[in-house]
């Protein structure tokens, strides 16, 4: 069940698009991430849900309800800012009773209610500090139950945990994936860090420059990119530019490379991920190239290979210690499969 | 502890000359001229040291607490107007675009550049029986008789309240403007209408400066005898005419000592209620 839609929103700034014809459906209890790299539009689109902004144009419905007719202190809706925003001269209890206030609950109500939420994120012994008085990842826990004590439809979260060292980052991830298991809220997280994205979204919406690239689960953005952008943004990838002729892609200075192109011709880019690129003793009419560094990182190799005629170095990853050497000449391929091939 | 010791050696090397010109310019002469309270008057002015308490009983005459207590009101009366007055201005200011922020700052701070007494006669002016003021209302036919503006209490407040308005706004501007945007639009999101972010988050995180300028506004005014000379006429009589007149006119500097020192002890109690609503405030 489509919980949100975003239709065609754009907005500009001065001469800064910042999004433009922007459509997305977000479904009910699902795991969102709008990813993509600063600048690219995505803080500005969850202020327009959240109603700091407006936008030029389109519109946003959430369960039906038009959104952006209704005042920020009026949808149901909540954001934990990147910033966490929390009021300075309030205590954590208080922060988190703030908004349950506002819903003129009764006091006791208020009272359950925030004792339930601070077990949840681990702060019971914190009820009384100041925010001033607690570590990043407190603060964190503290601006997530704020939000989520009101029980919204639907929770953004602006970059959750980018304020937060690699540690605790890794351990907040988990936390919020088992927070919105149990809780069942509509998440939408934005953030740069693909990772993040990765592991905690259901679907991810890759952005760029204001538009949105392809929304997909995260392993088929991975292993289907259906743009150059996703294929170069999502993970480590081997690009080719070229075109398809006659069903056969050839590269740019390169020639034929394999592929299965079913498409008719077409200037076009192949994708290639470097553990799928096999090394092989170089033949006739296969690319080939000159390894020039072998980095281990313990569980893989990356063997990055020169190649000449292409601007930038093939990559290829294999599993444990790599048994080449620099200075080896090498043939590189793929099976044809394995290539994705994006429509330029 | 040698580290310890270190930054207090610092901390007075820094502090050194601003301490002794403290000390010798400004407490010593004051404790000087405050021990003159427990003597007596000379006949034809000076002080004859003999031990008398005679000061402290002359200041509970009703003749003397009304003034004191004059100036309490008046000096009160500009505060609170100030305050109404001036967190408004601070706040549109604050909330202006940049280019606007900084003229409107400028216009703030402009008459403060001009001489104080100048500012006080331009009133006297201003508020005359064929002054501006006058001239214009009988010439839109609102009066008949030009109004009796000048030298009362409400001009005295006038006069006040224009001189010191500006100290009352820049520590509110400069508290809204530092205040996170974010925090209100947490509010907001939380589900708080904008009358409602006022009250819970803006007002009282802008409380402490505007205690600051509340104790800017409130002890000049307090103290205060060019104004209620001018603008008042002598009529309306305040604590520092009284001063002033026990100094320089009646010559009696142990009775003078005595009302500086409930002046003294006013300003103190002030800065002391500000310095604690201000820590409690401030995230401990």
């Amino acid at each position: 069940m489509t919980l949100l839609s975003i239709e065609g929103v754009s907005r500009k700034f001065g001469n800064v698009t910042a999004l433009s014809d922007v459509s997305i459906d977000i479904q009910q209890g699902e795991f969102f991430a709008l990813l993509g790299p600063s600048g690219c539009g995505k803080t500005t689109l969850l202020r327009i849900l959240a109603g700091f902004e407006t936008p030029d144009q389109g519109g946003a419905r959430l369960d039906g309800v038009d959104l952006l007719k209704l005042a920020p202190h009026k949808r149901p809706i909540n954001l934990m800012f990147q910033s966490y925003a929390l009021f300075p001269h309030m205590t954590v209890a208080k922060n988190i009773a703030y908004g349950l206030e506002r819903e003129n609950l009764p006091r006791a109500e208020i009272k359950a209610r925030v004792g339930e939420v601070l077990e949840k994120v681990g702060l019971d012994a914190m009820a009384n500090r100041r925010p001033a008085q607690l570590s990043g990842g407190q603060q964190q826990r503290v601006a997530l139950a704020r939000a989520i004590v009101k029980r919204p439809r639907l929770l953004l979260l602006d970059e959750p945990l980018s304020a937060l060292d690699k540690k605790v980052r890794a351990e907040m991830q988990l936390e919020l994936k088992r927070l919105q298991n149990e809780v069942g809220i509509t998440f939408v997280v934005v953030t740069h860090d693909q990772e993040e994205a990765m592991s905690l979204a259901d679907r991810i919406a890759v952005m760029d420059q204001g538009k949105v690239e392809q929304v997909d689960a995260p392993v088929t953005l991975y292993e289907r990119p259906r743009t150059y952008f996703v294929a170069d943004f999502i993970g480590a990838n081997n690009l080719f530019t070229g075109a398809i002729r006659g069903g056969v892609f050839s590269a740019d200075g390169l020639g034929p490379l394999p592929s299965k192109a079913t498409t008719a011709d077409a200037p076009a880019a192949l994708a290639i991920r470097p553990e799928r690129v096999r090394l092989t003793e170089p033949t006739p009419g296969m690319v080939q190239g000159v390894v020039v560094d072998v980095s281990f990182y313990g569980g893989v190799s990356h063997i990055a290979v020169e190649v000449r005629g292409l601007g930038r170095k093939v990559l290829a990853a294999t599993q444990g210690s790599a048994r080449i050497t620099p200075g080896t000449v090498v043939g590189v391929t793929w099976r044809p499969e394995d290539a994705v091939l994006i429509a330029n | 502890m040698s580290r310890g010791r270190g930054s207090i050696l610092a901390r007075l090397i820094f502090l050194g000359p601003g301490l002794i010109m403290l000390t010798l310019l400004a407490v010593v002469p004051m404790l000087l001229m405050l021990s003159t309270m427990f003597f007596q008057r000379g006949r034809f002015g000076g002080v004859i040291y003999e031990f008398t308490t005679a000061n402290f009983s002359r200041l509970f005459q009703p003749l003397y607490l009304n003034v004191i207590q004059d100036s309490l009101v008046v000096a009160g009366v500009v505060t609170v107007l100030a305050l109404l007055i001036g967190y408004p201005t601070a706040y549109a200011i604050a909330l202006l675009p940049s280019k606007w922020k900084t003229i409107a700052l400028l216009a703030v701070m402009l008459p403060f550049w001009t001489n104080f007494l100048i500012r006080m006669y331009a009133w006297t002016i201003l508020l005359s029986g064929p002054g501006l003021v006058n001239e214009t209302l009988t010439g839109i036919g609102l009066i008949d008789q030009p109004l009796e503006l000048l030298y009362n209490r409400g001009t005295v407040v006038v006069g006040l309240l224009y001189g010191y308005l500006s100290l009352m706004i820049l520590p509110i501007y400069s508290a809204v403007e530092r205040l996170d945007p974010r925090l209100r639009e947490a509010s907001a999101n939380l589900g708080a209408s904008p009358v409602r972010t006022f009250f819970s988050v803006t007002l009282p995180l802008t409380l402490p400066s505007a205690l600051i300028g509340a104790v800017l506004v409130f002890v000049p005014s307090f103290g205060n005898f060019v104004v209620p000379e001018i603008l008042g006429g002598g009529k309306a009589i305040m604590i520092g005419n009284l001063i002033r007149d026990q100094f320089l006119k009646a010559r009696d500097w142990p009775f003078g000592a005595t009302i500086a020192l409930v002046m003294i002890l006013v300003t103190v109690v002030l800065l002391l209620a500000q310095a604690v609503v201000s820590r409690r405030t401030r995230s401990a």
